[in-house]
């Protein structure tokens, strides 16, 4: 199932009946209004903390931490080794919420991982942005730890049968990231190039990482 | 006890649906729940646990019907409810 708004009706979402979204509106609205009227918190935090979150947490996060692995060695082996400390050496942190774990997991030729939370939604928010809505719904969490290579067909991503595949389930205290294959062809390119690269599903597993067309 | 959070290896669940507009938030209403509850955890009303905790006691019908900010808000209400924050 899955986060959509109004009106989509895709014959295969389960979407049952979403209370409707003015319905939501309204059941929001009132809770704030209480706790402002408690004074727990005010409609400008709010506000604050979306604007925030929009322009802090994003894609390029994580992928500036995957190029910056690319073309550091000694970086890569300190991301593996802990995570957390090599991505505060590039400004960024964990700490949105509470103090969250990081693990980075390395694409090689022979292993390609996956990260899932089966239980939740957890995501590494702050190196990857806002989750697609798919990484949330029942479909992809009961499936990808099941069949992982079936799943990442979908995606278009075809390994080859001897690539062993590892999925890493997230919890509410460790995220894990995923540090896709470089390129080929790309032996040229400076860090800010590469970054460009980096997508955001080739940091979940469920894409993989071109060279630039030539 | 398996509850209807834990959907890791379920069979039925469909395809995924990869056709949404990925954006963030599909409704002015979802970004003021996220924040809602980045401000609570930071205010530590609550913390990530229980939060996470108050989403798994749904009543597993409601869970599985609920849309993604649609749980966030049961779990928010229920615990401000129950910590007496609202009641």
């Amino acid at each position: 199932m899955s986060d959509h708004g109004d009106g989509h009706g895709h014959e295969h979402d389960h979407a049952h009946d979403h209370a409707s979204s003015a319905t939501m509106s309204q059941r929001v609205a009132g809770l704030v209004a209480t706790l402002e009227r408690k004074g727990v918190v005010t409609g400008q935090q709010l506000d604050r903390a979306v604007e925030e979150f929009l322009a802090h947490a994003k894609p390029a996060n994580g992928a500036a931490v995957v190029a910056r692995a690319w073309v550091d060695p000694a970086f890569k082996a300190r991301l593996l080794a802990d995570a957390n400390a090599a991505i505060e050496e590039l400004g960024f942190d964990m700490r949105h919420w509470s103090y969250v774990k990081l693990r980075a997991v390395e694409n090689t030729e022979h292993l390609h991982n996956v990260i899932v939370c089966t239980l939740c939604s957890c995501y590494p928010l702050s190196l990857l942005g806002p989750s697609p809505a798919w990484y949330k719904s029942v479909a992809y969490r009961s499936r990808v730890v099941r069949d992982p290579r079936g799943v990442l067909e979908e995606f278009g991503v075809t390994l080859d049968p001897g690539t062993e595949i590892e999925v890493w389930d997230s919890t509410a205290e460790l995220r894990y990231l995923v540090v896709p294959r470089r390129p080929a062809g790309t032996e040229g390119m400076g860090e800010a190039e590469l970054a460009k690269l980096v997508t955001r599903d080739s940091m979940i597993g469920t894409g993989l990482c071109a060279a630039p067309p030539r | 006890m398996t509850r209807v959070h834990d959907v890791g290896g379920m069979h039925g669940f469909g395809p995924i649906d990869r056709d949404e507009v990925d954006e963030p938030f599909h409704h002015e209403w979802e970004a003021r729940v996220f924040a809602l509850n980045r401000l609570l955890l930071r205010a530590k009303v609550y913390n990530l646990d229980e939060f996470r905790h108050a989403i798994e006691r749904m009543d597993p019908v409601a869970y599985l019907s609920a849309s993604y900010y649609e749980k966030w808000f049961a779990g928010i209400e229920r615990l401000l409810a129950e910590k007496g924050v609202t009641s």
